[in-house]
Parts: C-alpha cells; sequence; structure tokens
C-alpha cells in the first residue's frame, strides 16, 4: 500500500480535486446509465401486459 | 456456420442469449474494476514528473478507447444493417449509442480534469480534443436522429448512414498526435513498440480498460432486450415470456 493515511489518499499529492473529479463522475454517470436501463427495461414490460389487458380485458 | 449466424441474429434467439449473458459480463465487468483499481491505485507508483496527478490514466484511456471503439461497432452494425436488412443490426446500433456517448463524455471530462493542472487549460483546439469533440456530437447527432423519426427501420436506416459516414472520424482521433503537432501525448501503448510505461501503471490501465470493454457488452446486452420487447411487443414469443405473463398471474 502507497499510502500513509485515508486522508493522504484522498489528498492524492494535491490532485485530489482532479482525480476525484474524473472518477467520481465516472462512477455517476455509470451508475445513472444502469438505473436508467432498469427502468426502461421495466416500462417496456409493463407496456406489454397494459397492452395485453387491452386486448383480453 | 453461416447458418448459425443468421439463428442468433434473430432477436427472439438474441434475446435469450443475452438475457442469459449480461449478469455474468456485469459480475466479471465489477471484477475487473476493483481488480483495476486496486492496481491502479494501491499497488502502482507516483509518476516522476506527474506525481499523484497521472492516476487520472486509469479512467481517461480507458474510456477513450472505448468511445472509439464502440462508434466502429455501431458502424459495424450498421454495415450488417444495411446490407442484410437484419432487424437486429439495427437494435444493437441503437444499443451502444447511449454507452459511446457517455464515454466520449468522460473522455472530454476526465480530460479537461488532467489538462487543467499539467497543461494549465481545461480544454485547447488541438487536433486530438477537438477530434473526440467531434465524435461526442456524432453521438448525439445520431441518437437525436433516430429518435426523431416514427418509423424504426427507417429510423435505422438513417442512423446507419450517420454511423458509416462518422466512422471516419475515428482514425483521425487516433492518429492526430502522430499527424499534426497536439499539446496532448503521444500513445503510451502501441502495438508497433514496447509501452512506454511502467508496469504496475500498464497493468492498472489494461485492467481498467478490459472492466470498461466488458461492461459495455453487459450494459449493450441488457439494453438490446429492451429494445427487442418494444420493438416486438405483438408477437406472441414476447406475448408469452415469462416475465411478461409472470406478473398479470
Amino acid at each position: 500500500m502507497r499510502w500513509e493515511s485515508w486522508s493522504d489518499f484522498w489528498f492524492m499529492g494535491g490532485y485530489g480535486l482532479y482525480v476525484w473529479g474524473s472518477m467520481g463522475m465516472t462512477a455517476l454517470l455509470l451508475l445513472v446509465e444502469m438505473a436508467q436501463a432498469r427502468l426502461a427495461h421495466r416500462r417496456a414490460l409493463a407496456l406489454v401486459r397494459a397492452e395485453q389487458s387491452l386486448e383480453n380485458p | 456456420m453461416t447458418m448459425r449466424w443468421f439463428y442468433y441474429a434473430a432477436p427472439q434467439t438474441f434475446y435469450g442469449l443475452a438475457g442469459r449473458l449480461w449478469p455474468w459480463l456485469a459480475a466479471l465487468a465489477l471484477a475487473l474494476t476493483l481488480a483495476g483499481l486496486w492496481v491502479g491505485f494501491a499497488l502502482a507508483p507516483a509518476d516522476a514528473q506527474q506525481g499523484e496527478g497521472y492516476r487520472i490514466i486509469f479512467v481517461h484511456v480507458p474510456v477513450s478507447w472505448m468511445s472509439m471503439v464502440i462508434y466502429l461497432a455501431m458502424a459495424f452494425w450498421s454495415v450488417l444493417g444495411l446490407t442484410f436488412n437484419t432487424r437486429l443490426s439495427g437494435m444493437m446500433t441503437r444499443a451502444l449509442a447511449p454507452t459511446g456517448a457517455i464515454f466520449a463524455f468522460l473522455s472530454l471530462w476526465t480530460g479537461a480534469l488532467w489538462g487543467k493542472p499539467m497543461w494549465g487549460a481545461w480544454w485547447v483546439w488541438d487536433a486530438r480534443l477537438t477530434s473526440e469533440l467531434i465524435l461526442f456530437f456524432l453521438y448525439l447527432g445520431y441518437i437525436a436522429l433516430t429518435s426523431a423519426i416514427d418509423d424504426v427501420r427507417r429510423a435505422d436506416r438513417a442512423g446507419a448512414l450517420i454511423a458509416i459516414v462518422g466512422a471516419i472520424n475515428v482514425p483521425i482521433i487516433y492518429f492526430s498526435v502522430k499527424w499534426w503537432n497536439t499539446l496532448h501525448q503521444g500513445a503510451s501503448v502501441s502495438l508497433t513498440r514496447s509501452p512506454s510505461m511502467a508496469q504496475l501503471m500498464l497493468w492498472g490501465m489494461l485492467l481498467m480498460a478490459l472492466a470498461m470493454w466488458v461492461y459495455t457488452l453487459a450494459i449493450v446486452c441488457y439494453r438490446v432486450r429492451t429494445l427487442i420487447i418494444e420493438r416486438e411487443r405483438h408477437t406472441d414469443w414476447v406475448q408469452a415470456l415469462p416475465e411478461v405473463a409472470g406478473a398479470k398471474a
């Protein structure tokens, strides 16, 4: 392990803002993408069900 | 063999295949990400010139590579779609686009955060940066165009043209650091010479690149299933899917 403490780790040799700004935005966008994909999938399934119940009430 | 490819290119077959694949791919992507972050942040040494700031490379290079790879994949599926008129091609192209757009944006974002401390500027109109910005706009253009056309087959064909014509930009991005004098550094890893990086740095970067690659496969497998359901929802096989019928009972 190359870090003396957690604060040393977060400080990132003075580049904390840049390094964590990069990692954070990447993590955020990928999590949003996954959540959005899940929501879209549920909506698609709900659409099929809604059309089914319209046709065979 | 040819028959087999077309067999898997049928949306019904591919729906099942992608459904079995994506959980494994997602788990593998997570494992690779954790391994890559461990090597990149716990094992790799500080850089002689850039100190700890260089660690942005562990996300910047993978997302930049994938932003280009995904565009080429979209062009590939578009060629197949226009040539064989297979239904799956348009859906694959559309499933790839949002992930490509996100990676292109992240390439610009992480590049800005790297450029500021090292070059003193968030942005310069350098050939590498400008061509990557154009790639981001091409993704947005593809998404906007395909969602603006109601007829899905027409939308797919129009989108396929953007994907194919825009693919010319990818080699321009890749070779921009060779063809022009750019502020952006040249390739750290190339096929023709040994990498100009310390071993652990290289391993961290390659693990993260592999992680992003597998993540892309996972999310595309997942997203294409949504598109298949939406487009094939009037077919008997979609109507009979357990995930559709299950909730009704």
